[in-house]
């Protein structure tokens, strides 16, 4: 039967491919969507701690939903973002948007 | 060996698979519907976990609209079927040494280290037991963030309509080009 550490495990595994997806890509929409997928193991990680070690409360299920509705948010904004900066630059590259760079 | 650890190994295989998909591959439609299965595949573990609720909220806001929000953004902004350039050799070699070396750490360091549960009475993650402690404004009531979050979101939308609204001396020049 998987455990907490299995859980743990994989919520890591997700976090760093998250961040590997942030160091090499170059285009904001990808950009965005690692950073969806270390919010996702964060959740997860919640979860699985509420679930093993404080099944007694629900603290960890309000911080999912809380980090759930955040991500809402920065998601809508980001994009909105993004649209703005095709329409200036005709681009979402990140080495094209470097005016604030020097 | 049991459905449920079954269940769980197929779960992780599509979480962890379409999520190394999502960010290696070269077209940008691709990463956004393998993204779609990651996220579904975390939902999976929720349902797994017995928190119904939050895997419902997950494929709700999450499936529904965050995927599809950046489904649109992806009409709206490029190509889809147009294949982005190869990262550059030395910047893929770096990031997976350091993604690799962050993971090794924290993965000893999570091995190491001994989880003790506190408590043995346990508390149904149910819609009721939820919402009530959501909106209680007794001393374990979430109802202060509650009202926070609210805000927040009604800032974003503020923001989201005064960032992405066209000025109006620009309108001229888009409907030219």
């Amino acid at each position: 039967m998987p455990g907490l550490y299995h859980i743990l495990f994989i919520s890591t595994a997700l976090f760093f491919i998250g961040v590997y997806g942030f160091f090499t890509r170059r285009n904001l929409i990808t950009m965005l969507m690692s950073t969806e997928l270390i919010l996702n193991s964060v959740n997860l990680n919640f979860i699985a701690f509420n679930k093993y070690l404080w099944p007694g409360k629900l603290d960890g299920v309000f911080f999912t939903i809380f980090i759930i509705a955040i991500a809402a948010a920065e998601a809508a904004v980001a994009i909105a973002i993004i649209i703005n900066l095709y329409r200036s630059h005709k681009s979402i590259d990140v080495e094209k948007a470097e005016e604030m760079k020097y | 060996m049991t459905a449920s650890t079954i269940i769980f190994y197929l779960l992780a295989a599509i979480t962890l698979g379409s999520a190394l998909l999502a960010v290696t591959t070269r077209q940008i439609f691709r990463a956004a519907i393998f993204l779609l299965f990651t996220l579904i595949g975390i939902a999976g573990f929720y349902f797994w976990l017995q928190y119904e609720f939050i895997a419902a909220v997950q494929i709700v806001v999450y499936v529904g609209g965050i995927v599809v929000l950046i489904i649109f953004s992806i009409f709206l902004t490029q190509q889809s079927g147009e294949e982005m350039p190869k990262p550059k050799w030395g910047r893929t070699l770096f990031a997976a040494l350091a993604a690799f070396c962050g993971f090794a750490l924290i993965l000893t360091q999570i091995l190491l280290h001994p989880f003790a549960a506190t408590s043995d009475t346990v508390t149904e993650a149910s819609v009721s037991n939820i919402g009530k402690q959501l909106l209680d404004i007794d001393q374990n009531g979430m109802a202060l963030p509650f009202e926070v979050i609210s805000i927040l979101l009604l800032a974003a939308m503020i923001g989201c309509i005064v960032i992405a609204m066209r000025q109006p001396d620009e309108n001229k020049t888009l409907n030219d080009a």
